[in-house]
């Protein structure tokens, strides 16, 4: 527990007024300060459920289809690139960190430094999605995106002489794993860009004062929402890039 | 109500947020080079298993979870269980449908 956390966490907000005022940002049908921010904290927690069963719907998906077309998903998933992947997780992760900053810094009322960390966390979202367009690019050129102009021809006749070819029904359902590549880290990327669009009004929000002022709930249930999203992709990476490059034969 | 519901929420110092982001991108760095090497059937539960861990420590630590209220910690439990749910009833159905024929 860090001294300046509790020196700013005591500060009563009744200090200076009569005991039975309260802080403008009281909302009447809560008791305490504490109360209406453990309320908006599980109302996030909650969505957050709904959330991981969403993205667990996709993951079962890929769980099974794995199993069913293990060789197509394999030569698929060796397509991507590991390099762009690792550089985007660890992106993810260091916007993570700035995120974590801020709603510290929302916590000990530095205004400075609230505005710092989110700007951070803005621009690593946007190298974020900027990387994810130059692979989405790749697999445009490849053709390798699904309904859009996809060919199981790098599959069937594979430029390397190394890589044995796959057959032209099991190649088909290479068509599946991208199907699948595209929903997932595609409703990932949704999730990133609506986050970004809230960290653009939470910027505008702070540099006029909120959230320094000792209600900080809206950060830090953005927080907990910026995290989530990291922690999908810590598991979409590994499923989605590492672990087919070694196939069991 | 007991006094600790009207504690502000404890907060960890910048300092363990640090070795949590260095700790979270040591792992990483490992999971990326492992998939590197082949390791036969291992390969898939290390990296899920090192993606759990990174997950678990972001959810513990910059998530606040570790610090939060019972309530928190029983929203996310139940989540985790209603997914293993999903996943559990599903494979069970798929490795059982059927059963004998294979």
């Amino acid at each position: 527990m860090d001294s300046h956390a509790i020196a700013a966490g005591t500060a009563d907000p009744h200090e200076g007024h009569e005991s039975n005022e309260h802080p403008p940002y009281l909302r009447h049908h809560f008791v305490t300060v504490e109360q209406q921010r453990e309320t908006a904290s599980f109302g996030m927690w909650l969505f957050l459920l709904t959330e991981i069963m969403f993205f667990g719907g996709l993951f079962m998906a890929y769980l099974l289809y794995r199993n069913w077309y293990y060789p197509a998903f394999v030569a698929a998933s060796n397509t991507l690139s590991i390099q762009l992947g690792a550089i985007n997780t660890g992106i993810l992760i260091l916007s993570c960190f700035t995120m974590t900053m801020g709603v510290y810094s929302a916590e000990i009322r530095n205004r400075k430094n609230l505005m710092i960390s989110l700007g951070l966390t803005l621009l690593l979202g946007v190298i974020f999605l900027g990387i994810k367009g130059v692979e989405y690019h790749q697999k445009y050129v490849e053709h390798h995106i699904p309904g859009l102009n996809f060919s199981v021809e790098d599959f069937v006749h594979p430029a390397d002489p190394h890589t044995a070819p796959l057959t032209p029904d099991m190649a088909q359902h290479t068509e599946l794993y991208f199907f699948l590549y595209f929903a997932m880290t595609g409703m990932h990327a949704l999730h990133m860009i609506i986050g970004l669009c809230i960290l653009l009004a939470l910027l505008y929000r702070s540099s006029q004062g909120a959230y320094t002022n000792g209600h900080s709930s809206t950060v830090d249930n953005f927080g907990l929402y910026w995290h989530f999203v990291d922690i999908v992709w810590t598991f979409l990476f590994p499923l989605l890039y590492l672990i087919n490059r070694h196939p069991l034969s | 109500m007991s006094s600790t519901e009207h504690q502000q929420h404890p907060t960890s110092p910048p300092r363990t947020y640090i070795l949590i982001l260095l700790a979270l991108l040591v792992f990483t760095a490992i999971n990326t080079g492992a998939a590197y090497l082949n390791l036969g059937f291992l390969n898939p539960i290390i990296a899920l298993g090192i993606a759990c861990v990174n997950a678990v420590l972001v959810i513990l630590f910059y998530m606040h979870l570790r610090y939060s209220s019972r309530l928190m910690k029983l929203t996310f439990a139940a989540g985790i269980f209603t997914f293993m749910i999903l996943v559990i009833m599903t494979l069970t159905d798929y490795i059982s449908r059927g059963w004998g024929l294979w």
